[in-house]
């Protein structure tokens, strides 16, 4: 009989068919390959950039720019530095990004609640809308705005005359800028205590209404203390606040706040496109509670607009937060586009000009990555927190 | 017996009744269909004046636009050049023969129960791009050979989407893998990987491609523009690919890998012959639609120099012999990509529902 070997205590499986062992193996490998790759990089580049006589590091930062910037929000003029620079074009990117997610939420939500309107006619528009506006590619609607609609506006001696204070021509919106005199300080402190006393007084009413189950109007109340303590402030300290009007100054306006056409078309561009993404996303987050929901609100005897407020919008934001994030960070990304109309954004000014100036691409557009990249984690990160606050908790 | 008090039942039936229940059901509502009415009366008329009734279609040069209407002359004009870009007139027929092929490949795929459909497909993802490969470009096989440069308008935005999708497939499920694998250190890059290039705009990712990638080269070695530009679109878009996939294989229930696993398939064979096909069917919509934001993103390849079809609009409309026909030209180049865009998403909602099982959670 041929006896059959069985190994009664196997020495597990040879090193290469161990799995932990090529798992090391391959990450070895996927090291090396990376670091290999990574430093023929840099080497090709150093050799590239030494045979081009491009200087490396950051020393260019502190050299003047020598270039005029049509829009800055913080000072500047061409003999600050390439560093100055960089801010410019960071802030009109936080600016127009600010305002683009501003608008395109508000714009968003009520065209997503238009789209579940029982009003047929507001539900049809709202969907054309819809359709319409993200099957064309942005920049073509950036294109459209600006160079269609807003570059067709008169002139700025036949501009469009709102009141005498408000002026729109081909050059940009002219808007009447508020000068605070002295004795504003009341007011801003009028401000500050209004909305502390507010957040007491909702702090309050809910207690209250805990204990003895009455409810208190804290939306009026809140809105008229918002008004009026503000109001009161200002006329008692002799209505500290100017205007600056804007005027025809030779062959353009001066003095006010002007909005550039790039800035407005811009915006516009991009609200309106983000917009039409947010309001899909609140329509299905609104269509994602039961209906069970509305139902067992309306059999509490809740009338309609607190069933809203307190039942269908607090679980429908659950569904809405996670993609609105992702469109707010497409909403920044996009705002780069800013570079095809002149709009002085940071790809525009810090990644066009400046390289081109400077031929110092690899720390440029190292820089220009590197802040797009902390904006998304930064963006990511609040609204992680806000989701957190408004996810289900389940006990 | 006492008449009875009830009021008869309001009709529920016929159009006046659909327009009391969906246009007048309450005053605000009566106000919102009475305004929103109103707006589109009075602004629908004059656009289809503007698009059809005054508009222009016949003559051969800018000065016969005399009506207020639309010069669609202007558009009926520089066709070849919003389609070709600079591509030779005498050897326009390869580009011709392309898009033909690409029909007969996908248009079917909206068409249930055309025969062999999913051949023609698998045509389309194989077969079409090596065809293409030798026709466009030329220089082999006795073709005459036409540089990159002289490529532009709507074949070039198609074969950048094309490209672009058809390439970041691969990098993308490649990428999803390594980032659900058990390895920490692989898992590691492909994280850094995915979400460094999905945080930072297209943009800055074509500057890169057409000003860093010749930096980043041995000397000697250097690519065309259009490829560089295909490179970087490559990149970025597998990022969001690998996004789109790794959606799917998670959504593969852990008993299919455990089977897997316990029938004796390596990593391999595990992933090729069990999960990734029905990981990759579940993500079929979602691949659509990434392409569908890809192809409208390849207009971004006009700031970098190269002329895809809302470049070639662009830089005719300000062609000082045509006047004021800015809004034509992007009224185009819009329909060209509304069509698509339209189209394809409307495919993609029927194959999800199509494909919906019923088996998700």
């Amino acid at each position: 009989m041929k006896k059959q070997t069985i190994e009664s205590s196997p020495a597990g499986p040879r090193p290469w068919y161990d799995p932990r062992v090529r798992s090391i193996f391959f990450q070895i490998v996927a090291i090396a390959l990376v670091a290999w790759g990574g430093w023929t990089l840099v080497d090709n580049t150093l050799s590239n950039m030494e045979s081009r006589g491009i200087s490396t590091g950051f020393g260019f930062l502190d050299e003047s720019a020598g270039f005029a910037i049509i829009m800055h929000l913080v000072p500047y003029d061409a003999t600050m530095s390439y560093g100055r620079t960089f801010w410019v074009g960071l802030t009109n990117t936080l600016l127009v990004s600010a305002m683009g997610i501003v608008a395109a939420t508000i714009l968003g939500f009520i065209i997503g609640v238009a789209r579940l309107s029982n009003n047929w006619l507001v539900a049809k528009i709202s969907l054309v809308y819809i359709e319409v506006i993200r099957n064309i590619p942005l920049l073509l609607q950036i294109f459209f705005w600006y160079f269609a609609v807003l570059s067709n506006l008169p002139s700025p001696r036949q501009s469009v005359d709102v009141g005498g204070a408000v002026f729109l021509n081909n050059r940009g919106l002219y808007l009447p800028e508020p000068l605070t005199q002295d004795g504003f300080g009341l007011v801003w402190a009028a401000i500050i205590i209004a909305i502390a006393a507010v957040a007491g007084l909702k702090i309050w009413a809910r207690k209250r209404q805990l204990a003895t189950g009455e409810i208190f109007p804290t939306f009026k109340v809140g809105v008229a203390i918002l008004v009026l303590l503000p109001v009161v402030a200002y006329a008692s300290a002799g209505q500290p606040l100017e205007w600056d009007i804007p005027a025809l100054k030779g062959f353009n306006f001066g003095g006010g706040i002007t909005l550039i056409p790039e800035l407005a078309a811009l915006w516009i561009a991009l609200s309106l496109y983000t917009a039409s993404f947010i309001a899909e996303i609140v329509r299905s987050g609104i269509l994602s509670v039961s209906k069970g929901q509305t139902e067992a609100a309306k059999a509490l005897g809740l009338p309609n607009g607190l069933s809203l407020r307190l039942v269908v919008i607090p679980q429908a934001m659950r569904v809405i937060i996670p993609p609105l994030t992702s469109q707010y960070l497409n909403l920044v990304k996009n705002s780069s586009l800013a570079t095809a109309i002149g709009y002085p954004d940071l790809v525009a000014v810090f990644m066009g000009t400046t390289l081109n100036q400077t031929g110092q691409a690899v720390e440029v557009v190292a820089i220009t990555m590197a802040v797009y990249l902390t904006i998304s984690l930064l963006i990511s990160l609040f609204m992680n927190i806000y989701n957190r606050a408004v996810a289900i908790k389940e006990r | 017996m006492a008449e009875s008090t009830m009021k008869p039942p309001r009709k529920t039936l016929g159009p006046i009744a659909w327009m009391r229940q969906h246009l007048f059901s309450t005053w605000y509502n009566s106000l919102l269909t009475l305004l929103v009415g109103y707006l589109i009366v009075t602004s629908v008329g004059p656009l289809l004046n503007w698009v059809f009734l005054d508009a222009n279609f016949k003559g051969s040069e800018p000065g016969d636009c005399t009506g207020a209407g639309a010069c669609w002359l202007f558009v009926s004009q520089r066709l070849n050049f919003f389609i070709y870009g600079f591509y030779p007139d005498e050897l326009q027929w390869r580009v011709d023969v392309m898009f033909l092929l690409l029909a007969v490949a996908f248009v079917p795929q909206f068409i249930e129960r055309f025969p062999g459909r999913k051949w023609l497909g698998l045509f389309g993802i194989t077969g079409l791009p090596i065809i293409g490969y030798f026709l466009v470009p030329g220089g082999l096989l006795g073709l005459e050979p036409v540089e990159t440069t002289k490529w532009g308008g709507l074949m070039l935005t198609l074969i950048l989407a094309y490209i672009g999708i058809l390439a970041s497939l691969p990098i993308g499920i490649l990428l999803a893998l390594g980032r659900r694998s058990d390895m920490p250190i692989i898992r590691g890059l492909c994280v850094v990987f995915i979400e460094v290039w999905r945080a930072v705009p297209l943009i800055t990712v074509l500057f890169m491609a057409s000003v860093m990638l010749p930096l980043f080269l041995p000397e000697g070695m250097n690519f065309e523009k259009l490829l560089r530009a295909l490179i970087g679109i490559t990149l970025w878009q597998s990022a969001y690919m690998a996004e789109v996939i790794r959606g799917g294989l998670q959504a593969i229930p852990r008993g299919q890998y455990e089977a897997a696993s316990a029938l004796g398939l390596g990593y391999w064979k595990k992933m090729g012959l069990i999960i990734l096909p029905q990981a990759l069917k579940l993500v079929i919509p979602g691949i659509v639609n990434t392409f569908i934001s890809l192809f409208k993103d390849t207009t971004l390849v006009l700031i970098i120099g190269l002329f895809d079809v809302l470049g070639t609009v662009q830089s005719t409309v300000t062609d000082p012999a045509w006047q004021n026909v800015a809004v034509e030209g992007y009224v185009f180049v819009a329909f060209c990509f509304w069509i698509f865009c339209f189209g394809i998403s409307r495919y993609s909602q029927n194959l999800e529902r199509k494909l919906d099982t019923g088996h998700k959670t």
